[in-house]
C-alpha cells in the first residue's frame, strides 16, 4: 500500500518533470542526429553530420572560449570580493546593516534592468563612464562596440551583480567559526592578515569550492544581459553559448542545430555535476 | 547576529564604504535620472526640479499595467503549483518506501543543473504541440515542478519526529491529515524561505518567458522591460530609468523590508 501511496503523491511532480526536463533532454539528444526539415526537405537522419558541423563552425568556437573567458573573468574576483565583503560586514563596522545591503541589493534586481541601468554608462560619449573620464582627459570609449572591451565590460557588470550573492555564503561560515579561535590568535599575537592568511581562509575553503562550482554551473545561464546590451556583438565578441543556442534556434530557425548546440551545454553541466559530487563526497578537508 | 569585536582600522571602515557607495550608486542614479527631468539627468545639481513626468511616460510608452498584471499572475500561478506539488512530492520521498524511491529521487535531482532555460529549443516544441505558446500558463509549467522546491521541502520534513506522526495516526488521521495538519505547519518557515526565492526568480526571469511569448497579453515585466529599454527602441535614458525602476521597485521594496529573511533564503536556495 506504502508503494501505491508514495506514487501517487510523486505523480503530479513526475509527470511534469519528465515532460519538461527529462523528455527534451532526450529529445535534443536525438534532435541532434537529425537534419533540421524545410517544406522542399523534409528532416531526415545526418547520423554525426550536426557534430562535424559544429566542430566546424568558427562561431561554436568562438562563444565556448568567450563562455571560458567569461568564467574566468568573473568568478574569481566577484568571490574573492565577496570574501573581503563579507569580513567586512562581519565585523564591528559602523553602519553594518546599511553597507550588507549596500552589497546585496544588486541580487535582487533583475539582469534585464541592470543591463538597461549599465547600457547607459557603457554608451560612448554622452555615458556615464565618458563623461567621468572626460573629466580627467581619457579619450572616448565605444566599450560595447569594441571587440576587445565588450566582454571585459559585460563581466564588470556581472562582478557587481554577483559578488553580493557570494557574500551571504561566507557570512553564514564565518558566523559559525568558533569565536575562541579569535581570542588566540589575539593571544599569540598574530596580525590580523597573518590571522587571515593562516586561520580564516583555510576555514573558509569548503564555502570557496562551494561557491566555485555553484558560480561555474550560473555562468552558463547568465545570458539575460546580452539582449539588452549587445546582442552578442560585435561579431560575436559578447555572446556566450546559452545565448548561441537561442539565435541558431529563434532567429536562424535551424532547430536540430540548436539542439546538437544544447547537447554540448548539457555535457558541460554534466560534467560540472559529477565534479561537484566529487567535492561533496570527498569533503575538502583542511590542515 | 554575532559580531568579533575586534576593531578595524579607519582606512578598512572607509573603504567598505566606499565599496558600498560604488555598489549602491547604478541604482542611486537611475532614481537621479528618473526623478529629473531629461536635460538635467546628468548634471548633479542638488536642487534641480523633481518631476514624476519620467513615470507618466513610461507608463503610456510601453503598457506596463498589463505586465505587472501578467508578472503578478505568473508569479503566484508557478508558486501555488509548486506549493502543491513539491509538498505531495516532497511528503512522498521523505515519508513513504516506495519500489524506485531513490532512482526517482536521482532523477529529480537532474533538473537542479537542467533547468528549463537550457532546454528552451525543445520545451518550445512541446508548447507548440501542447497549444500553449504565448499563454501565462506556457511560460509557468516548465517550472512547477520544481527539483528544488521538493528537495528543500524533503530535507525539512524528514526531521519532523516520528512520534508526531504516530501520535496523529492513532488519533485518526489519515496519510494527508497527518501532512495537512503535522508537516505542513511545522515547515512554515521553509515554504516562506521558498516562497521568497520563487517569487523573486520568477519575477526577474527572461529568458524562457521571451522564447514563449510573443503578445502584450502574455508578456511579463522583464520582457515588456528589454524592448522597452531596447536601444533601437529609441526612448530617452531618464523615461528607461523611470520604467527600469518601477519594474523593479515591488521587490526591492520587499527586499528593504524583509532584509534578513531574503539574505536566509537566498542562501538557503544557493546551499541546497
Amino acid at each position: 500500500m506504502k508503494h501505491v501511496y508514495g506514487w501517487l503523491l510523486l505523480t503530479p511532480a513526475a509527470i511534469l518533470l519528465v515532460g519538461f526536463t527529462h523528455y527534451p533532454a532526450a529529445a535534443t539528444l536525438i534532435d541532434s542526429f537529425f537534419s533540421t526539415g524545410t517544406v522542399v526537405r523534409p528532416s531526415r537522419f545526418v547520423g554525426l553530420g550536426n557534430y562535424a558541423a559544429l566542430a566546424e563552425d568558427p562561431i561554436f568556437w568562438q562563444v565556448l572560449g568567450n563562455n571560458f573567458w567569461f568564467a574566468l573573468g568573473t568568478i574569481p574576483t566577484a568571490i574573492a570580493l565577496a570574501m573581503v565583503m563579507a569580513l567586512w560586514v562581519n565585523q564591528k563596522l559602523p553602519a553594518r546593516a546599511l553597507v550588507r545591503m549596500a552589497y546585496f541589493t544588486p541580487t535582487v534586481l533583475p539582469m534585464i534592468a541592470v543591463a538597461n541601468l549599465w547600457l547607459y554608462f557603457y554608451t560612448p560619449q554622452i555615458g556615464l563612464l565618458d563623461k567621468l573620464g572626460a573629466l580627467f582627459g581619457a579619450p572616448s570609449h565605444n566599450w560595447l562596440g569594441d571587440p576587445d572591451l565588450v566582454l571585459p565590460a559585460t563581466m564588470v557588470m556581472v562582478i557587481w551583480k554577483e559578488a553580493g550573492f557570494f557574500m551571504i555564503f561566507y557570512l553564514a561560515a564565518l558566523q559559525s567559526l568558533p569565536p575562541e579561535l579569535e581570542e588566540a590568535g589575539k593571544i599569540e599575537g598574530a596580525s590580523r592578515w597573518y590571522f587571515f592568511r593562516r586561520v580564516t581562509f583555510p576555514l573558509l575553503m569548503p564555502t570557496t569550492l562551494f561557491v566555485l562550482v555553484n558560480a561555474t554551473i550560473n555562468s552558463f545561464k547568465l545570458v539575460d544581459h546580452l539582449f539588452i546590451l549587445t546582442k552578442g556583438g560585435p561579431d560575436n565578441a559578447s555572446s556566450l553559448l546559452l545565448y548561441y543556442i537561442y539565435q541558431v534556434a529563434f532567429s536562424f530557425f535551424d532547430t536540430t542545430y540548436a539542439a546538437t548546440l544544447t547537447v554540448v551545454l548539457l555535457l558541460l553541466l554534466a560534467g560540472l555535476a559529477v565534479a561537484q559530487f566529487l567535492l561533496i563526497e570527498r569533503r575538502v578537508h583542511y590542515r | 547576529m554575532r559580531i568579533f569585536r575586534t576593531k578595524i582600522p579607519l582606512i578598512e571602515t572607509a573603504a567598505a564604504w566606499l565599496l558600498a557607495l560604488l555598489w549602491l550608486a547604478p541604482l542611486a542614479y537611475a532614481f537621479w535620472a528618473a526623478f529629473h527631468p531629461a536635460h538635467l539627468a546628468t548634471h548633479f545639481e542638488p536642487f534641480s526640479p523633481l518631476t514624476l513626468d519620467n513615470f507618466a511616460k513610461a507608463w503610456t510608452y510601453a503598457p506596463f499595467p498589463r505586465h505587472f498584471l501578467n508578472t503578478v499572475i505568473l508569479v503566484t500561478m508557478i508558486l501555488a503549483a509548486q506549493l502543491v506539488l513539491c509538498t505531495l512530492a516532497g511528503y512522498a520521498f521523505a515519508r513513504f518506501e516506495f519500489a524506485g524511491r531513490d532512482i526517482a529521487f536521482g532523477l529529480v535531482l537532474v533538473q537542479l543543473m537542467v533547468m528549463p532555460e537550457v532546454l528552451i529549443v525543445e520545451n518550445y516544441r512541446i508548447m507548440a504541440r501542447l497549444g500553449l505558446v504565448d499563454t501565462i500558463l506556457g511560460i509557468g509549467l516548465p517550472y512547477m515542478a520544481s527539483a528544488f522546491g521538493i528537495f528543500l521541502l524533503r530535507q525539512t520534513f524528514k526531521t519532523v519526529p516520528r512520534e508526531l506522526e504516530d501520535a496523529a495516526r492513532v488519533e485518526g488521521c489519515s496519510f494527508m491529515g497527518v501532512l495537512w495538519r503535522v508537516y505542513v505547519p511545522l515547515a512554515r518557515p521553509t515554504y516562506l524561505a521558498y516562497g521568497l526565492v520563487s517569487v523573486s526568480y520568477h519575477w526577474n526571469n527572461f529568458l524562457w518567458p521571451l522564447v514563449i511569448t510573443n503578445s502584450i497579453e502574455t508578456r511579463p515585466l522583464t520582457v515588456g522591460l528589454a524592448i522597452f529599454g531596447a536601444p533601437e527602441s529609441g526612448v530617452d535614458w531618464a523615461v528607461i530609468s523611470a520604467g527600469t525602476i518601477m519594474a523593479v521597485s515591488p521587490l526591492l521594496v520587499a527586499f528593504l523590508l524583509f532584509q534578513r529573511q531574503f539574505m536566509q533564503s537566498f542562501m538557503q536556495a544557493g546551499i541546497k
